[in-house]
């Protein structure tokens, strides 16, 4: 008996007492209600959202910094610190205007030289911001409340930049803070969001506190994701790091915590049996599995061993082994972008329909003039996601012939090996898995994985010139049809390149207890909105 | 016996010299990055290089070492690469939990297995006997992550008597201190009890063989004074030394519990920092473990001469 089946079982049992008619215990309840325990999907082990881009600390600094822009739910950029924004007519030239009433949680006003600071760190970091930065003719103040942004080309998708949910945020802190090297950590967490950072009763590893900051002036309209009024319900929010799924799942059923963001797959059924616990699905834009190959080495800096594997590929095989048989929560994904969203295509995917011809894939394999040569298959076996999908990988590969030199290792060895470019059998490596959050695919902004410009590219460093030149298309897009026909061209291109195979889209679950309400479904778990009652 | 003390204080400092060496050595050498870590899974290969710069992380091994040691000369355990925060600080600040955990289930260790060792022996071969050691195969079988779950869903789950998770510094009181503690001292505790049980029996057995019980028993004394005065006293050398060897097997063993309980201690913050790769704090961790390895040997090697006056050093 393993670990996970001896936890699966006692969650389980845990769950029936529950359900019998036991009554929940008192040990949270006499706490105030204006105390909101959410558990994370992960631990916050350093606070700056632009130094380190983890999901959880975007997650997290959401709550502290605010941004000029805010995505909402219909995926459009919403005014958030701004009150107004005007463009030149030739598109050089976007000047923005500050709302009034915003402050930073040691008191002193939010400026624009506030602003700029921020958003010069920032635009060193992102990609977006790289690309702003490099057609960047002037970033200045132009009074307290006003500052401009003068570009040597237009830059369509500014306010999208400006608002984006993916890693990093364009956050807003004051200047002094701002002005730390963007590779190093800044020293304060002092934001103008709707909620402080209590650093003092920060424990790393374990506990992370924010509370309601009195001074925020919300904006009037109805919240929706990142845009709109964060109007805060309870007072205090703490975050209480669980690094056990079982011990998650006992203290949402006897009341210690009220949100648990990221149950596992297989704590879900005991939870949903519990009277006193919703369990919805968190976000619809999910994930989508993948693994990349390495673009430099052989075997697969050869187009057609890339073709071969993917015409092998069951996204099938992946899904269930990953999330399990719940066909709710997974599909196959002939394409690179989330399905659901607007720019959605499965444009050139039939590589991925229809039956898996192991026979063909070994007949491309055999044309490509395979030699056999070891395919180190890096798999961090401390990610259940990557896990599962490094085992399918390893049979698929074995099963239409290739030599599978398989290293289960952990994540951290993972993030540090798949930054080496030398030849697998000389510290590289040939492929590794991983997924990305559908909120980042929706569109090539954020998307790095989807990028095939060589050295720039990322890890497995592809190289495909109609893939970037649809990109560049994309950000040149003036409107929605012509960003949807780039979208098309690119995703075949990718296809037909193979830049990464995607292994399916999936959806995952978030769960709390029915005294809280106000949940929203999305990228991250949004706090404002959230009320409980005791 | 001060002078022997100090002597072994002194001795400690190479001890812990090649410890930090050995460790240091070690990090480098396993694969891992922590500027890759940090990064995130989104970053590109520059970022992932500029951080590692920023970090100090390119320079060579031997200034990397040299510039640890320099600092710890002067009080400085560094600085964690993650949080920011020194690593004295992070170290202070989850050694409560930890020390807590390891107190409680010393106490609860030594007062039930040593009366249940003692027991078992007086009534050696006994139903009594022989239950007493079945428990203790028994737990000393099962993993501490296995008696932790069981314990919380027995009690904190079905008779909700205690919480799940977490911890309460004993500033708060000593009852909501207490009440995070007793399920993991007793997750944690029960291989040291079934250990320490077997031990004591064994010990106890060969003492209650000796010539001296049998006068005493001759003598009229009652079995109560025979067994915890005359034998315990005379059987508590190798108890001792069990009892010293869990305290660092303790360690290891609040590892597994604190991540079981939610426990914010020594042990999670180890486990947290390995998968993270934060060099300064495993150093300082490794630095101060032995440390207590250390002083949990000298202690025991003191403890003997109280229970055993024919000890001297």
């Amino acid at each position: 008996m393993d670990r996970r089946t001896v936890l699966k079982g006692l969650a389980g049992v845990g769950t029936l007492a529950a359900t019998g008619g036991l009554s929940m215990p008192a040990l949270s309840q006499g706490a105030a209600a204006r105390t909101l325990k959410f558990v994370p999907q992960a631990n916050l082990a350093n606070f700056d959202p632009i130094w380190g881009t983890q999901y959880v600390v975007r997650n997290a600094a959401a709550l502290v910094w605010d941004t000029l822009y805010g995505l909402d739910a219909t995926l459009q950029p919403q005014r958030q610190m701004v009150e107004s924004e005007q463009v030149s007519d030739d598109g050089l030239v976007w000047t923005f205007k500050l709302r009034s009433g915003l402050k930073f949680h040691d008191g002193t006003p939010v400026l624009a030289k506030d602003v700029v600071a921020s958003l010069t760190r920032w635009s060193s970091r992102d990609p977006m911001g790289l690309m702003l930065k490099a057609i960047q003719n002037e970033l200045t103040a132009v009074d307290d409340k006003t500052f401009k942004w003068a570009l040597k080309a237009p830059y369509p998708k500014m306010l999208l930049a400006l608002g984006k949910n993916s890693t990093p945020c364009a956050f807003i802190m004051p200047e002094r803070i701002a002005q730390t090297d963007p590779f190093k950590q800044i020293p304060e967490y002092i934001g103008s969001g709707p909620m402080k950072f209590a650093k003092g009763e920060w424990v790393p590893g374990a506990k992370a506190v924010f509370e309601k900051f009195a001074d925020y002036v919300p904006r009037q309209e109805k919240s929706s994701w990142l845009a709109g009024g964060k109007q805060m319900l309870v007072d205090r929010i703490e975050w209480v790091v669980i690094p056990d799924p079982a011990t998650a799942a006992a203290a949402l059923q006897n009341g210690e915590v009220d949100w648990w963001e990221s149950p596992i797959t297989d704590l879900v059924p005991s939870l949903k049996k519990n009277k006193n616990i919703e369990v919805d699905i968190a976000d619809p834009l999910g994930n989508i599995g993948s693994f990349r190959m390495n673009h430099l080495h052989p075997p697969f800096n050869n187009v057609k061993v890339r073709r071969a594997v993917l015409a092998a590929l069951n996204q099938e095989d992946y899904m269930r082994a990953l999330v399990g048989d719940d066909t709710a929560l997974w599909k196959t994904l002939p394409g690179f972008f989330t399905p659901g969203t607007p720019l959605y295509t499965e444009e050139g995917g039939e590589i991925l329909k229809g039956k898996r011809d192991l026979a063909m894939a070994k007949k491309l394999l055999a044309e490509s003039g395979y030699a056999g040569q070891p395919v180190t298959c890096v798999v961090a076996q401390d990610q259940p996601i990557t896990k599962a999908q490094g085992d399918v990988t390893a049979d698929l590969l074995k099963q239409i012939g290739m030599n599978v030199d398989f290293v289960a290792t952990d994540w951290g060895t993972v993030g540090s090996r798949r930054a080496q470019k030398t030849p697998p059998g000389q510290g590289g490596w040939g492929m590794f898995h991983t997924w990305h959050a559908g909120a980042d695919c929706i569109n090539p902004a954020a998307y790095n994985a989807i990028r095939a410009n060589g050295d720039k590219a990322w890890f497995g460093w592809p190289t495909s010139e109609p893939v970037e030149k649809e990109v560049l298309s994309w950000f040149e897009a003036k409107n929605l049809e012509e960003e949807k026909t780039a979208v098309k061209r690119l995703n075949k291109a990718a296809l037909d390149d193979v830049v990464y195979a995607p292994t399916g889209f999936f959806l995952s679950y978030t769960a709390w207890r029915k005294n809280v309400s106000g949940i929203a479904k999305g990228p991250l778990p949004f706090f404002w909105g959230v009320s409980k009652s005791a | 016996m001060l002078s022997y003390i100090f002597r072994r204080i002194l001795s400690t400092l190479p001890v812990m010299g090649i410890v930090a060496l050995f460790v240091f050595s070690l990090l480098y050498i396993a694969p891992g990055d922590p500027a890759a870590v940090i990064a995130g899974d989104q970053a590109s290969p520059a970022d992932v290089e500029r951080i590692r710069q920023g970090l100090g992380l390119d320079r060579p091994f031997l200034i990397q070492f040299g510039s640890w040691v320099w600092n710890i000369l002067h009080g400085d355990l560094g600085t964690s690469i993650f949080t920011n925060l020194p690593v004295s600080a992070m170290i202070v600040q989850r050694l409560e939990p930890t020390l807590s955990l390891m107190a409680i289930t010393l106490v609860l260790t030594i007062l039930v297995a040593v009366p249940l060792g003692v027991v078992a022996a007086w009534k050696a071969g006994s139903w009594v006997d022989r239950s007493i050691m079945a428990f203790a195969v028994f737990a000393f079988s099962l993993p501490v992550f296995v008696v932790g779950y069981v314990l919380a869903y027995i009690f904190a789950l079905q008779f909700e008597w205690l919480p799940v998770q977490g911890y309460t510094p004993l500033k708060s009181g000593v009852w909501p201190w207490l009440q995070n503690l007793i399920l993991p001292a007793l997750a944690l505790g029960s291989v040291y009890i079934a250990l320490i049980a077997r031990i004591t029996r064994a010990s106890m057995l060969e003492v209650l063989q000796q010539d001296y019980v049998r006068t005493a028993r001759a003598k009229g004394l009652g079995q109560r004074d025979i067994l915890f005065i005359h034998a315990l006293k005379n059987a508590a050398v190798p108890i001792v030394t069990v009892i010293g060897i869990g305290i660092a097997l303790l360690i290891g063993g609040a590892v597994v519990t604190e991540s079981v309980f939610a426990i914010p201690g020594l042990g999670r913050l180890t486990i947290d920092a390995i998968l993270r790769r934060d060099y300064p704090v495993i150093q300082g961790i490794v630095l101060l473990f032995s440390f207590l390895y250390v002083l949990v040997n000298l202690m025991v090697d003191v403890t003997y001469t109280l229970v055993d006056p024919r000890i001297r050093y």
